[in-house]
């Protein structure tokens, strides 16, 4: 395969770039692998390139029950941050940030990582001591960060309405410069390239329908393109956690939900920059072809229907329009849903499970776009190893028997 | 948009009403003999299904009565909805 360069860019639009070559192949499954991933989005073909590229380990297949990316990864707002509360996940979205930093070059793939800066706005004065309490947490972990007054979120961003009058004032904000966006798509095809070119087979449209056990160890799947053996298996599957949890024999502390987001019609650059405000439930950014990116919050009830309710999308809306006054006749295009997996503590669950060989990685609910470098590190460093690295050790299953819960719910909240 | 039916109002507009988890989840008879595992799974483990779900709505705006709902939580159809108390209808009842 060649390497994506300026050179190959000329090369191919001579012949009408009618020939480049596919990014991955589509391979028939083998009869056993020496590990399988579970669940083609973002965080599985992370752990799949990370495990090829720094573990040496390649001969894998990721199982995708539809077309990789087609889950919370291609339906995400594309918010990536670090700023949370406390040591355990500072360090791990810090370490996630790290990676996307250098991630394009690493991957040879431009995944369009803008570190636009991401502003987290407050309301009333707990807002605000919440947000001034984070920052300096965040500072104290080497995190970059400082909080901003009405005014100067003003001066960056003309169009927000700072009136002090309304219902949900803005009386200030945390800013965080390295945070961003990036592009879904492109982090979900350019980690499968990347393992595809260490020989890892990406297999599509491969539902798995059970997990075999014996003696209390893993020895493979059931799939809808037949049974493959594997001594380790990494469940990475998001919104279906507890299903495939069930599949192997134990419940998990997941719930599953449908969450929303929607673009407008593209309209000409307004929004250099992200606003997400966790108590009035909205965040918004504007994409690089013009589209306003806009998160809603979760519904309550628990969904597997990959859409939301309406009022939910009229709730985000009312507060973007209260936010953005200007925003009020922009047409919406397209509105759609994903299924989050959310924890208890609102905090991934990295790690071994009962079951020998069985590895699970879910539980990044409303907010793991930002991780999927770093959570596919850290992952395949326990898939290859068997053992937790220090970075997600704090965030084992066994901590909801322990009680070292890390309550990241102001942080996380239900924006991103 | 759902239409719920309330088991003490009637039929109303979802936005009246808040789902505040699986139901049936029976609080522990004598806790001081529970262990940390079984503490864990009362507290935190949930069957999460895809398919028929029972579950606990609150008429927020209404009468502020919790009752319980089985919905398929793939469609997002409520078969029935029932008091608290009284049995769970249908198949999922066994
Ligand atoms: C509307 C919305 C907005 C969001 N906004 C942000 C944001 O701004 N910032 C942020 O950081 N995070 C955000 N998130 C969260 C983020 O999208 C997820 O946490 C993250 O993408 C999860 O990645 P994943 O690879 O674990 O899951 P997914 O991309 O969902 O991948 C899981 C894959 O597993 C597959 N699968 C499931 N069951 C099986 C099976 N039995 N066999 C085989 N394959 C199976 C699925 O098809 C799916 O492709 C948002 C989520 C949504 C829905
Ligand atoms: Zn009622």
């Amino acid at each position: 395969m060649s390497k994506y360069s300026i050179f190959s860019l000329v090369r191919n639009a001579i012949s009408y770039h009618e020939n480049w070559a596919a990014a991955w192949r589509s391979p028939e499954p083998k009869q056993e692998y020496d590990v399988l991933i579970i669940g083609g989005g973002g965080h599985g073909l992370a752990t799949a390139y990370y495990l090829a590229k720094e573990h040496g380990m390649t001969n894998i297949a990721v199982l995708e029950k539809g077309w990789i990316g087609g889950g919370n990864t291609g339906r995400n707002t594309t918010i990536v941050r670090s700023n949370y509360l406390w040591d355990e996940s500072a360090h791990l979205y810090e370490k996630s940030m790290k990676l996307w930093e250098g991630l394009s070059q690493d991957l040879n793939y431009n995944v369009m990582f803008s570190q636009r800066g991401v502003y987290n706005l407050g309301h009333n004065l707990q807002d605000m001591r919440d947000i001034q309490r984070r920052v300096n947490a965040n500072r104290l972990n080497g995190i970059d960060g400082h909080v901003v007054t009405p005014e100067e979120i003003k001066r960056a961003i003309p169009e927000i309405n700072i009136d002090q009058g309304c219902r949900y004032p803005i009386l200030g904000a945390s800013f965080q410069p390295r945070g961003g966006v990036a592009r879904h798509d492109a982090v979900a095809w350019g980690f499968a390239r990347g393992a595809d070119l260490r020989g890892v087979d990406i297999i599509q449209n491969c539902e798995v329908t059970a997990i075999r056990q014996e003696n209390g160890a893993v020895t493979g799947v059931e799939t809808t393109r037949g049974s493959i053996n594997a001594k380790k298996i990494g469940v990475v599957v998001a919104g279906h956690c507890s299903v495939l949890a069930e599949m192997a024999g134990f419940r998990m502390p997941i719930e599953s939900h449908p969450l929303q987001a929607l673009v407008s019609e593209p309209i000409k650059p307004v929004i250099n920059t992200v606003i997400m405000s966790n108590a009035v439930h909205g965040y918004i950014s504007q994409s690089d072809k013009g589209d306003l990116v806009i998160g809603a919050g979760i519904d309550s009830y628990n969904g597997y229907g990959q859409r939301g309710s309406f009022p939910t999308i009229e709730h985000t809306v009312a507060a973007i329009c209260e936010m953005f006054p200007i925003f009020r006749r922009v047409r919406m295009n397209r509105q759609w849903g994903g299924i989050v997996d959310t924890a208890p503590d609102a905090c991934p669950i990295i790690g071994n499970t009962s079951v020998k060989g069985l590895y699970f990685n879910c539980g990044w609910g409303t907010g793991g776009f930002k991780a999927t470098p770093g959570s596919g590190w850290v992952f395949a460093h326990n898939v290859a190893t068997g053992e937790p690295h220090e970075l997600n050790r704090p965030f084992a299953l066994d901590r909801f028997v322990t009680g070292f819960l890390i309550d990241e719910h102001g942080a996380a909240g239900v924006a991103h | 948009m759902f239409l719920i039916e309330c088991p003490w109002c009637g039929v109303r507009d979802e936005t009246e009403f808040n789902c505040v988890g699986e139901a049936h989840i029976v609080r522990p008879l004598e806790p001081e003999k529970l262990s940390d595992e079984e503490w864990a799974d009362y507290l935190f483990m949930r069957k999460n299904p895809k398919g028929m779900h029972r579950e606990q709505w609150l008429h927020v705006a209404g009468c502020r009565r919790y009752f319980n709902a089985e919905r398929d939580t793939v469609t997002y159809r409520i078969s029935a909805t029932y008091r608290i108390g009284e049995q769970a209808p249908g198949e999922a009842g066994k």
